[in-house]
């Protein structure tokens, strides 16, 4: 009995000491000279661009996420051809590698001087210190959640259903919207809340492609950095505030549909037995 | 014929699953598949439903030619053996699904499906959920959610495979009764050689890619084509080249000029009838099955010594064994 609260104080200490009091000194900070200062600080122009652009970001990494995170999980799960694995492998190879390497490479392709670059600038389209390099970038880190949250459930359901709509008059397209869409639901729903709280959130490979212009090509992390070293420790924290605030809501619509809905639908001969 | 299966080759890689296949099915029939597994039975009965393309050969349903037509243009029926059901929807939906694929009017979707879920006993259970029924439940279900199109045929994939002995039993009857109701043509596969013989009209018993033999079930039992039918269809003793069935084996108290020396090893109630397990007077084992009343007339019990006779055998030599060993 007392092993196991002095482990439960340990489990909480470890947590207080290193997420509740850094995050609560941020709240306190913030606030600490009134409201006043955070909504100036909230409402400057550079602040305002910034969480929209954190928003814009995310509303465009986000849904082309999905749609490859799950068009790639029924390829990994249901293909059959050479390479499935590297494929799979190649798949968590952003959850491997470091943000600012993501952001480094794409410079090297896209910049003025990369081989793909100069021919896009050519035809007037910038990518590196613009927004369609923060959007590759923020793409690039947050591909593998979809992927990773469906190709389990994909696993589970198996062919069977599909296969039945089919013999039942249902075309493949139809089939996957009324009977496998359905069923994978919830593994695309985690996928896209975890891809948004990382799409929110990145730092590094948005600011290596970004440029850091104020107003113009700054995110909210960016931003927060950004007002830091200029000594505007109001500016700094209230961005944070915001993030944070962000953070908390998506972990709010995730708990909220963990309560809803089951992980997966389940059907084991277990619960069969149960009548 | 409703089914005509034209010279069938599939292989999977290296593995031969059906090997040049030939079977007719005649409409309103039901026909069994019956075979170990391995045997091609499964796959035989997903090209007949466009799920498995063959590599050689073909299929054609009521006189069309169907290979390389797709599943959803066959008008075939599947059941699966994990019943396949739909689980976010409900059993209405479940067995409604062909009908708003084809866009029929809501009013004809809804009696319909009344009228099908009375047909397998589930009217009660319309608003539930898969997850909410028995596997017998989903199994009816999953019956007539295929019915519900008027498929041309029924294709039925081990359906009573997930289920228990007395369910298995239960829906083996319902289904026979379903089929004099509703004579769709129906093919059903199985391992059981005991509910092939009691559902099918005809029995196709397949081993390694082939058909070994096809008949009724009466034919096939009385008068196997060849070893393996003998021994997959109903129990069998092996006595050098000689085939014989437990009840074909005579147990008596005497000797007898032809009879063999034999201990009881074991008995077995099987109700009305008694299996007896003997070790021969060489040691090899055979089994007799007698009724009640002739095991209790001959006081059988363990250690017994008694005398056995086989009074019908079945011999193969000629097709199963090379010319000139026998």
């Amino acid at each position: 009995m007392r092993a196991r609260l002095s482990l439960r104080a340990a489990a909480l200490g470890y947590l207080a000491l290193l997420l509740v009091f850094p995050l609560g000194m941020v709240f306190w900070r913030t606030f600490q000279h009134g409201l006043g200062p955070v909504w100036g600080a909230a409402t400057a122009p550079d602040a305002l661009h910034a969480l929209w652009l954190t928003v814009l970001i995310a509303l465009i990494a986000v849904p082309a996420n999905t749609v490859f995170g799950v068009v790639c999980a029924l390829v990994i799960v249901r293909g059959r051809f050479q390479g499935k694995t590297f494929l799979n492998a190649l798949v968590d190879l952003p959850f491997a590698l470091s943000p600012v390497v993501v952001g480094l490479s794409l410079y090297l392709v896209y910049a003025r001087t990369g081989w793909l670059g100069g021919w896009l600038l050519g035809h007037g389209i910038a990518v590196i210190f613009a927004l369609p390099g923060m959007i590759l970038a923020t793409i690039f880190v947050s591909l593998p959640f979809v992927v990773r949250e469906v190709v389990p459930v994909l696993r589970e359901i198996g062919t069977e259903q599909e296969q039945a709509a089919w013999t039942l008059g249902a075309s493949p397209l139809a089939a996957f919207r009324r009977v496998t869409l359905p069923a994978i639901r919830w593994g695309i729903t985690y996928g896209v809340v975890l891809t948004t709280a990382r799409a929110i959130g990145e730092f590094g490979a948005v600011s290596v492609v970004s440029g850091n212009i104020a107003g113009r090509t700054e995110t909210l992390t960016l931003h927060v950095q950004e007002r830091f070293q200029s000594f505007d420790l109001t500016g700094a924290y209230t961005a944070s505030v915001e993030l944070a605030l962000l953070a908390l809501l998506t972990l709010l619509v995730m708990t909220v549909i963990r309560k809803e809905g089951p992980r997966v639908d389940s059907d084991s001969p277990g619960d069969e037995a149960l009548r | 014929m409703s089914i005509a299966i034209r010279r069938v080759t599939k292989r999977f890689g290296d593995y031969v699953a059906l090997d040049n296949v030939s079977l007719a099915i005649a409409s309103g029939s039901l026909t069994a598949l019956l075979g170990p597994s391995g045997s091609g039975k499964s796959t035989l009965l997903r090209i007949v439903a466009g799920l498995e393309q063959p590599d050689e050969g073909g299929v054609s349903i009521h006189g069309d030619d169907a290979t390389g037509v797709a599943p959803q243009e066959r008008g075939v029926g599947f059941v699966f053996q994990h019943y396949a059901a739909f689980k976010h929807m409900s059993v209405r939906e479940n067995v409604a699904f062909a009908l708003k694929i084809r866009k029929r009017p809501r009013a004809e979707i809804r009696e319909r499906v009344n009228e099908l879920l009375k047909l397998v006993q589930l009217e009660g259970f319309a608003d539930r959920y898969p997850s909410q029924l028995s596997g017998g439940q989903r199994q009816r279900m999953a019956l007539a959610r295929a019915l519900a199109a008027e498929p041309r045929v029924l294709l039925l994939d081990e359906p009573f495979g997930a289920l228990d002995a007395r369910v298995r039993k239960e829906l083996r009857a319902w289904l026979r009764r379903l089929h004099e109701e509703v004579p769709v043509t129906t093919v059903l596969v199985t391992h059981d050689q005991e509910e092939a013989m009691e559902v099918a009209d005809r029995v196709a018993v397949m081993n390694e890619g082939r058909i070994e033999q096809t008949g009724k079930p009466r034919d096939l039992y009385e008068h196997p084509a060849n070893e393996f039918v003998m021994s997959f269809v109903g129990p069998a003793n092996r006595l050098g080249e000689a085939w014989i069935r437990p009840h074909d084996l005579e147990v008596s108290l005497g000797p007898n000029g032809t009879t063999m020396e034999a201990m009881v090893e074991r008995i077995i109630h099987l109700g009305f009838e008694v299996r007896a397990e003997l070790v021969l007077y060489d040691g090899r084992r055979v089994s007799a099955q007698v009724t009640r009343d002739e095991a209790e007339a001959l006081e059988l019990h363990d250690g017994q010594i008694v005398f056995v006779r086989a009074s019908r055998t079945h011999v193969f030599n000629a097709a199963a064994k090379p010319p000139g060993r026998s």
